[in-house]
């Protein structure tokens, strides 16, 4: 879809003086001095040379935010009319680097070094131990197995979404009252649907799902007792709350099907499940692997449920990754080791995902 | 007038009775999952006007079988009788809820301004960033979708605590604005392409700059697009609950941090939980019923292409 040239095309009517995009360089050039000067002193003094009295890292973050500043103004005076443009871009840019690239180089520092926040001996590097300590933690390993039967509750929510999506799409009355309805378990926060649900709802003795249970013949209903049906249970709440998303990307997909289609479908004889299964389902094959890689990435997030009703209990069965390293660095406040967990993990994540929508852009690509 | 002369032939009365049937399953089903969605919700408002033999004997219809007390809310400073009066708990409630409308807003006004610039570039501009075109331009923005927050979070608590920004507002604002920014950028993708470029040329004819078409052309357009990233930002800044819990802890923790913490407390009593929790999903409850429309809007941006 990129086209090679602009979109819009701009005719440049600016002759840009040598002087302007001298002072422009100038400006881009001196920032950036300020910045090297003051993140070297602050670096002197943090390696212990030179006492200048600094008390945190802030004045090297406002040289490099006045950096930034001077670079975005710099490219207008250069370019004209090009640096304009560039400005649409370049905030955004500049945002991601320096919040998602620099703290991921950072972050890799952090992760081969034993570093105990609440120690005093600070940070030690210590090569590949972590990766050593990460190989025999049984409770990691546990913890990412309990993640592929996470993403793969989604199949099961996937086919409840679509069903519910069908409703909606079927004509109906108080469209408007279900729609709402069904969405608003999005709205709420993980950490009140643990505590409304989680912690209230399914509470053993006075909980009412644990009342319908003991009514329906469950002698001690309890939901976080055993290992696999605490699991399934946050599979449940995690579904409950996101299913809507699913729900209204599907929705938005079978409202983009032109109805002739499905009328010409029951002209040939082609009722119901055949119409579904011939018409229907096929050209929502691409929604669907939309909507399903989207939730497995958010799927791969979760967190604050299980952080929140069973802090990964009973003996990790239902801990999520992020829920173990959260306790990891809660518990031992041990940065260097938690980091480590995190890098691999998002190493296996990107390796997984980009199988998968290899795979899903073969699967979707008509054959001929 | 004699009597009714067509009649419905046998075959069609089955058919009538085959799509009574259709009806009643389609409302059937509806009605059971409107019930599900619901009743969570509804058990948690009940709750917070129950007591304690209420809780225990797990009454469920308010005026039914029980009578509504200001238990829970009393608690909380919010009752009527208390609402006038000093209240340590609802101060506390006031601030987090203020730290968590702040964040949140500023974090998804940012976004939106930030990610909205940024999609119109990519969708008008060609641009070369080294060895980055267009189309890598836009993966790099948008696969920070699939970091997860944990890989940040460390790094992120080592290095607020260098700058001197942990438990602080501007901290949580930025990282929500990270978390939140591929999403904007992606709904925005779609509806800036959705504009023609006839628009921009016809302006730029007439003597506009870029930026004054961008202004006064482009962003009314594409105004609708803007507020439901807005609000699909808001609803996920507002519940996010992991590096708030991580990165504050006294000053600038939010609503999600002050449930969590009552929570893991035994002693709180089920009313007052019940009262805080109803408090805190309140506002987005409103948010979901009054916007719905954005909502959905938001999310199908980018399902159909």
């Amino acid at each position: 879809m990129s086209a090679s040239g602009d979109l819009l095309h701009v005719v440049e009517p600016d002759g840009l003086s040598p002087r302007r995009a001298r002072f422009g360089r100038a400006a881009m050039w001196g920032a950036g001095a300020i910045l090297l000067l003051v993140a070297g002193a602050q670096t002197m003094q943090a390696l212990g040379h030179a006492d200048l009295g600094f008390t945190t890292w802030r004045p090297t973050l406002y040289a490099w935010l006045l950096w930034m500043t001077a670079f975005c103004w710099a490219q207008v005076l250069i370019r004209g009319e090009a640096g304009k443009r560039l400005l649409f871009v370049l905030p955004a840019a500049f945002f991601v680097g320096s919040m998602v690239v620099f703290p991921l180089i950072f972050g890799l520092g952090i992760a081969f070094s034993d570093w105990n926040l609440s120690s005093p001996d600070g940070r030690r590097f210590n090569g590949f131990d972590n990766i050593a300590q990460m190989w025999g933690d049984p409770f990691y390993w546990n913890a990412l197995g309990n993640m592929v039967w996470y993403v793969l509750a989604i199949l099961v929510e996937y086919v409840i979404a679509f069903g519910l999506a069908l409703l909606l799409n079927a004509e109906i009355r108080a469209r408007r009252f279900f729609r709402v309805a069904f969405l608003l378990p999005l709205m709420l926060s993980p950490v009140a649907v643990s505590w409304m649900i989680g912690k209230s709802m399914l509470e053993p003795r006075f909980g009412p799902v644990a009342r319908l249970g003991r009514e329906l013949g469950w002698e001690n209903p309890s939901f976080f007792g055993s290992p696999e049906i605490a699991r399934l249970t946050i599979m449940v709440m995690d579904a409950w709350t996101f299913i809507p998303f699913m729900m209204i990307m599907l929705l938005a997909g079978l409202q983009a099907i032109p109805k002739e289609l499905q009328e010409a479908a029951r002209v040939d004889g082609a009722g119901g499940w055949r119409g579904f299964r011939e018409i229907t389902f096929p050209l929502m094959i691409p929604v669907s692997i939309t909507a399903i890689l989207i939730r497995i990435i958010f799927k791969l997030k979760l967190a604050d449920v299980i952080i929140n009703v069973t802090a990964g209990g009973p003996g990790g069965a239902t801990d999520s990754v992020t829920s173990f390293i959260f306790r990891e660095y809660r518990d031992r406040s041990n940065v260097g080791y938690g980091t480590m967990l995190a890098m691999v993990y998002l190493v296996l994540i990107v390796v997984a995902m980009t199988l998968l929508m290899k795979a899903a852009d073969r699967w979707m690509r008509p054959k001929g | 007038m004699s009597g009714q002369i067509f009649h419905d032939g046998e075959a069609d009365l089955a058919h009538r009775a085959k799509w009574w049937t259709g009806r009643a399953l389609i409302y059937g089903a509806l009605a059971l999952w409107a019930f599900i969605c619901l009743f969570p919700i509804f058990w948690t408002l009940t709750t917070s006007f129950k007591t304690a033999p209420d809780v225990m004997k797990g009454n469920i219809l308010p005026w039914w079988d029980f009578r509504p007390a200001w238990l829970g809310w009393r608690s909380l400073g919010l009752s009527p009788e208390t609402i006038f009066e000093e209240s340590t708990v609802r101060e506390e409630f006031l601030k987090r809820f203020l730290n968590s409308l702040v964040t949140s807003v500023s974090a998804s006004v940012l976004a939106v301004i930030l990610g909205s610039l940024a999609a119109y570039g990519l969708s008008r501009f060609a641009y070369r960033f080294g060895p980055m075109r267009n189309g890598d331009i836009s993966f790099f923005f948008l696969s920070q979708l699939i970091l997860p927050p944990v890989v940040l979070a460390l790094p992120f608590l080592v290095l607020y605590r260098e700058l001197g920004m942990l438990d602080t507002r501007i901290g949580l604002i930025l990282l929500y604005t990270l978390t939140v920014l591929p999403i904007v950028i992606w709904i925005m993708r779609d509806q800036f392409a959705a504009i023609p470029t006839e628009l921009e040329e016809a302006a730029l004819m007439d003597g506009l700059s870029i930026w004054g078409a961008f202004a006064t052309i482009i962003l009314p357009i594409a105004l609708p697009g803007m507020v439901a990233a807005l609000i699909l930002s808001l609803v996920l800044t507002w519940n996010e609950y992991f590096f708030a819990a991580l990165l504050t802890s006294t000053h600038a923790n939010t609503l999600p941090v002050m449930v969590a913490s009552q929570t893991g407390s035994q002693g709180i009593s089920w009313w007052s939980m019940a009262a805080l929790s109803a408090a805190s999903i309140a506002p987005l409850i409103l948010v979901g019923i009054l916007l719905e429309r954005f909502i959905i809007r938001g999310m199908a941006a980018g399902a159909v292409k």
